[in-house]
């Protein structure tokens, strides 16, 4: 570690590395509007995002943010799934859909010819605001929801997160997987994901966010077009707030894989958290730099114990988890967890070295280009600072923030927020051999085999 | 009319001003490509070997990607993980990948500081220390990881099964993380060896795409690579893929949940139709269109008349090697959606080739995946990274990087005579495999099951 080597390329980057110029007001009916102008390529990206993720999904009705989502392309304004995707794509426009915890979105990639753009527009209007969801379409997404609850049950991994998502949220939304269970599934009808629509896709609940080759009029004409027949709405209820654990747990599912797959964590930090740099730049020393955290170093580099390991920070509107992973084979499970645990307990109790710390602000600081680096990229960052209401300065003030954390800062922050007597450990895979891992099988595997 | 005339319009778009692809060998022969894009103050460096899974025998599989993992532990001027930390320190990613036909070495870094990735990579392709005990460690670490994306993914395991089914003489019948006896097997002293034969400037190709200015690119390489000694290179024998005659089909029992259907019909790639009189060059495109017309997105035929339309697919989707060194192939993948069966999906997929054999694909397809191409050629242009993968795997493959600016124009060229042509000529039950996954329950082994049922524990 320190300054050997290369010492003689280490340079900072000019203090005032300024982000991107984001642009921001309101459309007509209500929708907030984030617009960054990058003229390079003749291309736009567009994302619409609405607090209408899975943590909207009524109880017992699990799913319902996912299917609904997915069905907005699947019929809409008379025009079946097959002519909305061609419409899309007789001009190459690229169309996604995709709903998480806390947001649910669609996005729209398109040349930005005129001849391109306006039909893709109209299309992207017509599927946000006059979705059909046809019988047939809800049946078969439906069906094909219970698809993608079976391909988790057979991924260690998925089990393991589920199962440590239960544990952590407890009764919180954050608790439930997104793709809810066979007898949500099954409860969800159609009036139910018409009457979810029009209660979260609404001009009030939106965030548009446009990254490409337009000038400021055209992107007040594109978020204009896309929100102008959405109807008004209102912001949902502020969600409830994460309760702290009362005690640690560990909690073992067998399945017959060949690895163990370790999770061992707590709830972390909302994203506006006032602690956030130092909680981030923290965790990239421990284990959110790749090859060369702590965690990678000591579980990998000195014990080869699992090909991945990592920790991190997952902010969302709420407290977001803390989670700290790695997989390895059945015979060393609790001296992987054991290491795991301690390096853990270890780095909140005494925090970073200051040698730890400066390689880790230069890593962050001197690779921020990189995040920068295209428009996919810029997107993800407008859309988070809208969606979270991070200051519009944020990116240009990003490494300065970075720069102030110190070591003391760092400790203090973990010793708030991570509680080392209290994680919950979740292993999900064979037990060793002095019959650890013994447990049933996970909620998720609770249903009967196909027959 | 419409319709047509907003085809025209975008198929006949000028594309933006890409910078050009310059070209530079040095003496000992290591290939320089440098790309200028100056959108970001960003430089994406790229080192790639001609050697990986289908260089390999049996006996000595994932070798290529054994060593892949020891390049990042040390040389004796950059000892143990250093490699990794210097370029952290300079706000860099890197990382590595090892496929069937080349292992490449990456960083991204900010643009001023190119200099230390070729700083590093040019030390570590001659001085790689390969220290027993690293080794020993390092060998855990890729079992881990096999057993992480091999054999705990039930959808991979069936992979590697119909791979080694499918080829029979061909080469990418090994998996590219190799089997577990020969991991289990291999030696430093196979590393070693595996080191010495292939990593040398003359089997290397540096690909840096960025904020660069080419010029200033190539004296830098200069000053790093140009000194490196070179190596003779012994190619690998030619291994070619005899005929297939006659489908095989194998049955793959996991514990899973979700049956699954894995087709892999042989298809000529583009570097074996450039080398074989009796394949056209037009032939690998046209089975690229049918690939696009097949899958890849909304509109394609498997979503449209498996997944929508008959209902028998929750997922399902086709992929074609073009740029193989090989012979390739055109696989497809489907998972049936809940209450349908196997058989029902492999007979629908069936009914979708028939088509394609049958019926010339209508022009509205072929536009559609026409201009899915033109614009993902622009779209592309957003990602450094991308462009200078796309132009080593070409080199790294013996294609040649020219061939990336010519894939518009011969996808624009195929006509749907043309994708019927090679659906009559490749798509035949004879060189079929078809591998089945049925799933078994998942329960633990009789071997690891515990005592006693004990539910959750606490700490």
């Amino acid at each position: 570690m320190g300054d050997k080597g290369l010492f003689l390329f280490i340079c900072l980057l000019p203090a005032a590395y300024a982000g991107p110029n984001i642009v921001k007001w309101q459309a007509e009916g209500g929708s907030r509007v984030f617009f960054v102008e990058t003229d390079e390529l003749p291309i736009v990206d567009i994302k619409v995002l609405f607090d209408a993720g899975s943590v909207r999904d009524p109880d017992e009705m699990g799913g319902l943010a996912l299917l609904t989502n997915g069905l907005l392309d699947q019929g809409a304004g008379g025009l079946d799934a097959n002519q909305i995707s061609d419409q899309f794509e007789r001009t190459g426009a690229v169309y996604r859909a995709s709903a998480g915890l806390d947001s649910a979105s669609v996005s729209l990639r398109s040349l930005t010819d005129r001849q391109a753009l306006q039909p893709a527009l109209a299309n992207l209007a017509r599927v946000l605001a006059s979705p059909d969801f046809p019988d047939q379409a809800v049946a078969r997404q439906k069906k094909r929801l219970l698809t993608a609850l079976e391909a988790k049950r057979q991924s260690p991994g998925a089990i393991a997160r589920d199962n440590f998502f239960a544990a952590i949220y407890k009764a919180h939304p954050y608790a439930r997987a997104k793709e809810g269970t066979e007898t949500s599934i099954e409860a969800i009808s159609r009036a139910d994901i018409i009457g979810f629509h029009r209660r979260y896709y609404t001009a009030n609940n939106a965030l548009v966010a446009i990254v490409g080759a337009l000038s400021r009029t055209e992107a007040e004409a594109v978020a204009g077009r896309l929100t102008a027949n959405l109807p008004q709405g209102e912001r949902p209820a502020p969600l409830a707030a994460v309760s702290g654990l009362a005690a640690g747990d560990e909690i073992r599912i067998s399945h017959p894989s060949s690895q163990v797959h370790v999770l061992l964590g707590q709830p972390g930090m909302a994203r506006t958290e006032a602690d956030y740099f130092p909680l981030y730049v923290g965790n990239h020393v421990l284990g959110g730099s790749g090859m060369v955290s702590r965690l990678f170093e000591e579980v990998r580099n000195q014990h080869g114990l699992s090909y991945s390991v990592y920790s991190y920070f997952s902010p969302r509107r709420e407290k977001g988890p803390f989670v700290a992973g790695l997989q390895t084979r059945a015979e060393q499970q609790q001296e992987a967890l054991q290491l795991l645990r301690t390096l853990i307990t270890q780095y909140t109790r005494v925090g970073p070295t200051e040698a730890e710390l400066r390689a880790s602000k230069l890593n962050i600081t001197g690779g921020f280009p990189l995040r920068l680096d295209s428009n996919a990229k810029i997107l993800d960052y407008v859309a988070t600072i809208g969606f979270y209401g991070l200051p519009l300065d944020y990116l240009d003030t990003y490494v300065d923030q970075v720069n102030a954390v110190t070591v003391e800062q760092i400790k203090r922050a973990f010793a708030e927020h991570i509680d080392p007597d209290k994680l919950v450990a979740v292993l999900v895979g064979p037990s060793d051999n002095n019959g650890n891992n013994n447990g049933n099988n996970s909620r998720a595997d609770d249903k009967q085999e196909r027959p | 009319m419409r319709y047509l005339c907003v085809v025209l319009t975008l198929l006949a778009m000028p594309l933006p001003a890409g910078g050009q692809v310059q070209e530079f060998v040095f003496e000992n022969g290591l290939k320089l490509l440098v790309k200028e894009d100056h959108r970001a103050p960003v430089v994406v460096s790229q080192v790639w070997y001609k050697v990986g899974g289908s260089y390999e025998h049996p006996g000595i599989t994932g070798i290529s990607h054994a060593l892949e993992h020891m390049m990042f532990q040390g040389t004796e001027k950059y000892p143990g993980g250093e490699f990794s930390r210097i370029i952290a320190e300079q706000g860099g990613r890197d990382n590595a990948f090892t496929g069937a036909d080349y292992t490449a070495y990456h960083q991204t870094l900010e643009k001023s500081r190119l200099a230390v990735s070729f700083e590093l990579e040019a030390d570590r392709m001659r001085n790689l220390l390969l220290e027993e005990q690293d080794f020993t460690k390092e060998m855990e670490v890729v079992k881990e990881e096999r057993r992480l994306r091999t054999e705990d993914r039930p959808s991979a395991y069936l992979y590697e099964a119909a791979m080694a089914t499918a080829w029979q003489t061909s080469p990418y019948r090994h998996p590219v993380v190799g089997w577990m006896a020969d991991l289990n097997a291999m030696t430093r002293q196979d590393l070693q060896q595996w080191y010495q034969r292939w990593y040398a400037p003359n089997n290397a190709i540096v690909v840096v795409v960025g904020d660069v200015v080419a010029a200033e690119v190539y004296t830098l390489a200069k000053q790093y690579f140009a000194d490196l000694p070179m190596r003779e290179i012994r190619p690998p024998r030619p291994r070619p893929e005899v005929r297939q005659a006659g489908m095989k089909r194998l049955v793959v029992k996991r514990p899973a949940r979700l049956p699954s259907l894995l087709m892999v019909y042989k298809v000529p790639s583009y570097k074996t139709a450039l080398q074989s009189e009796s394949i056209a060059d037009w032939e690998p495109y046209a089975l690229e269109v049918l690939n696009y017309v097949l899958s890849g997105s909304s509109s394609s035929r498997f979503a449209r008349y498996l997944v929508r339309g008959a209902e028998v697919a929750a997922t399902a989707s086709a992929s074609y090697s073009l740029i193989d060194r090989l012979d390739g192939r055109l696989l497809i993948r489907a998972v049936p959606v809940e209450g349908k069966r196997l058989a029902e999906l492999e007979r629908a997929i069936y009914e979708q080739i028939d088509l394609l054999q049958t019926r010339p694909v209508t022009q509205q397809e072929l536009e559609r995946v026409k201009i899915a191409v033109v614009a993902a050629d622009i779209y592309e242009k957003d990602s450094i990274f991308y462009q200078a993968l796309v132009l080593g795997m070409l080199e790294a493959n013996g294609l040649g990087w020219q061939r990336a600016d010519e894939y518009v124009e011969k996808i624009k060229a195929v006509t749907a005579r043309q994708v019927m042509a090679v659906a009559k000529k490749y798509l035949q039950a004879d060189g079929l495999t078809v591998a089945m996954l049925e799933p078994l329950p998942l329960v633990p082994t009789a071997a690891q099951r515990a005592p006693s049922a004990g539910g959750r524990h606490g700490r």
